[in-house]
């Protein structure tokens, strides 16, 4: 299984018999997780046949191919020429996605644990978590929902003791070191802090999604009377 | 008007095609029947294209009332069928008229069948699939199993000529404990005893079982020494045996994208249907193979399917 190490190259794992993870390293880390991008981008420019799907992940690609038509001993080879041939100085087109976010009260019920652990006050804590420019590591666990780096020291919070079973859609919340939104209603363990009156998946539009990995995220505060208008907005 | 009303519609009956495919990056999962085999042989058996939608029933399945003529098949766990009162076989096209009513009953053995009908359950392609996704809502009949009172369209008919039954031999048992085989990995580095544990005792199906995993019961799968207790999160294929700190295995299924503790194995896709028939309190054993086997066994069941095609 283990070919060989990440410090000269890839890392192949069997994931079943339909699927090839592409491992490039183990940690978060922006440097591996551009890297990550770059193999994927480059994978779907110069398509493998029998090669169905490529996943960009944290600090993997997950590639799934139809065993009828090809198997990993034929395009491994191929596999590794493409990744170890990238320039991953490039930067892959990535765009900033500004979200509006309401914070605290009914939309953020779990604010008052965020600042407990931060001892920080409230207008604090939004001025932290709406400071920064997300990286989006990955996308997953539900239709568009971001795993976001990037989150500032201070606002770091364990996940709630008991997950909820129903975390509103549209919900922003921490765990631990990680920031992320849910775009629609399921359950979670997430510190809930605010909620977003934006879609952020609807599989009726032309473009379902509002961002993809790679692209970065920007909460913008807004206040509950803005959250109305935008929301009904978007409910039209 | 209607092709079927739903009179009752069982515990958990759903629309689902073969699945959504292509948008496993954008954390939308591919749903689909869990049981493909006994899905595509459903629409086979009523002459439809092998994607067509169906419904996929669980445990106790629904009573329709017919309005168009149509044919219909179940197949997949042993459950009864009648239509007006009388019971029709499983596996075989049963034509129906406006006014039948069809009726099923509760599973004898195996977890979920499929009724197939000529032209299959018309609802809108949602990302292009009609396969419901409850927990998203969306896709199939209104993103949600079926109720009392709904009334389902189906496509443009084409009534068989002559029945089609499936050969005896092709109809699978789903009584018996099951050995279904694995590929080791993608994380089978991450335990050592744990992987003999894994291959030499035998693990229950617990009640906590549905399309997104199966939860698993059993003696406590231990990670090597010093692995951490889980991985960074990535995306699991369905079949996928994670090991969360307890060591109780969970089988990631259709409706689940992402994984955060390490794989010890995984499901090869041939032996993913039986899985599927399991219900809570029987057992399975697992057993490793290479990837060349695995491969093997997809090329042999997809013979086995032409074969299939080709006697109809």
């Amino acid at each position: 299984m283990t070919k060989t190490s990440h410090e000269t190259g890839l890392i192949f794992r069997n994931a079943g018999d339909r699927g090839i993870l592409i491992e490039l390293g183990l940690k978060i880390d922006p440097g591996i997780n551009h890297k990550v991008r770059a193999v994927a981008k480059a994978l779907e420019l110069n398509p493998i046949k029998g090669i169905t799907q490529i996943i960009p992940t944290y600090r993997s690609v997950l590639l799934i191919y139809d065993p009828l038509v090809t198997q990993p001993d034929k395009f491994k080879a191929v596999v590794r020429r493409v990744a170890e041939n990238i320039d991953s100085s490039r930067e892959t087109d990535s765009s900033v996605v500004q979200i509006p976010v309401c914070y605290g009260g009914e939309f953020g019920p779990d604010m008052k644990n965020v600042q407990k652990a931060s001892g920080l006050l409230q207008s604090e804590v939004i001025d932290l978590h709406s400071a920064p420019e997300y990286l989006i590591y990955m996308i997953g666990f539900t239709p568009g929902f971001p795993f976001l780096g990037g989150l500032d020291r201070r606002l770091f919070t364990p996940r709630l003791k008991t997950p909820r079973v129903a975390v509103p859609k549209g919900s922003v919340g921490i765990a631990n070191n990680q920031t992320g939104m849910y775009p629609i209603k399921s359950p979670g363990g997430w510190q809930i802090i605010g909620r977003t009156p934006v879609n952020l998946f609807d599989p009726h539009r032309k473009h379902p999604f509002l961002y993809k990995a790679g692209d970065k995220i920007k909460f913008v505060p807004v206040s509950e009377e803005e959250f109305r208008e935008i929301e009904t907005e978007e409910n039209h | 008007m209607g092709a079927l009303k739903v009179f009752s519609p069982g515990i958990y009956t759903i629309v689902q095609d073969r699945g959504r495919f292509g948008f496993q990056h954008m954390g939308v999962p591919v749903s689909g029947s869990l049981d493909r085999f006994s899905f595509t042989i459903a629409n086979l058996l009523v002459g439809n294209p092998e994607n067509l939608a169906a419904l996929e029933i669980t445990i106790t399945g629904p009573s329709l009332e017919i309005r168009k003529e149509m044919d219909i098949a179940l197949t997949g766990a042993v459950m009864d069928i009648a239509v007006n009162g009388t019971r029709v076989e499983q596996w075989q096209s049963v034509r129906v008229k406006p006014g039948d009513i069809v009726r099923t009953g509760q599973v004898e053995s195996g977890c979920r069948s499929y009724l197939a009908f000529s032209g299959g359950i018309h609802v809108p392609e949602v990302m292009g699939s009609r396969s419901t996704y409850v927990q998203a809502g969306i896709g199939g009949f209104k993103g949600r199993p079926v109720q009392k009172g709904d009334v389902l369209e189906t496509g443009e008919t084409l009534l068989l000529e002559r029945e089609r039954i499936l050969p005896e031999k092709y109809i699978p048992d789903y009584r018996g404990d099951l050995a279904v085989k694995v590929i080791p990995g993608p994380q089978d580095d991450y335990f050592d005893d744990g992987i003999n544990t894994l291959f030499s005792s035998s693990y229950r199906v617990t009640p906590q079982s549905n399309r997104m995993g199966y939860r698993l019961s059993g003696q406590v799968i231990p990670l090597k020494k010093g692995m951490p207790d889980s991985i960074t999160s990535e995306p699991s294929m369905p079949g996928s045996i994670q090991i969360p700190p307890d060591g109780q295995p969970i089988i990631l299924f259709v409706e689940q994208t992402v994984g955060g503790y390490a794989k010890i194995a995984t499901i090869i896709s041939s032996d993913l249907s039986s899985v599927a028939q399991t219900i809570p309190g029987d057992a399975i054993r697992f057993e490793s193979v290479d990837l060349h086997t695995a491969h093997k066994l997809i090329r042999d069941e997809n013979n086995r399917m032409n074969a299939i095609r080709n006697s109809f």
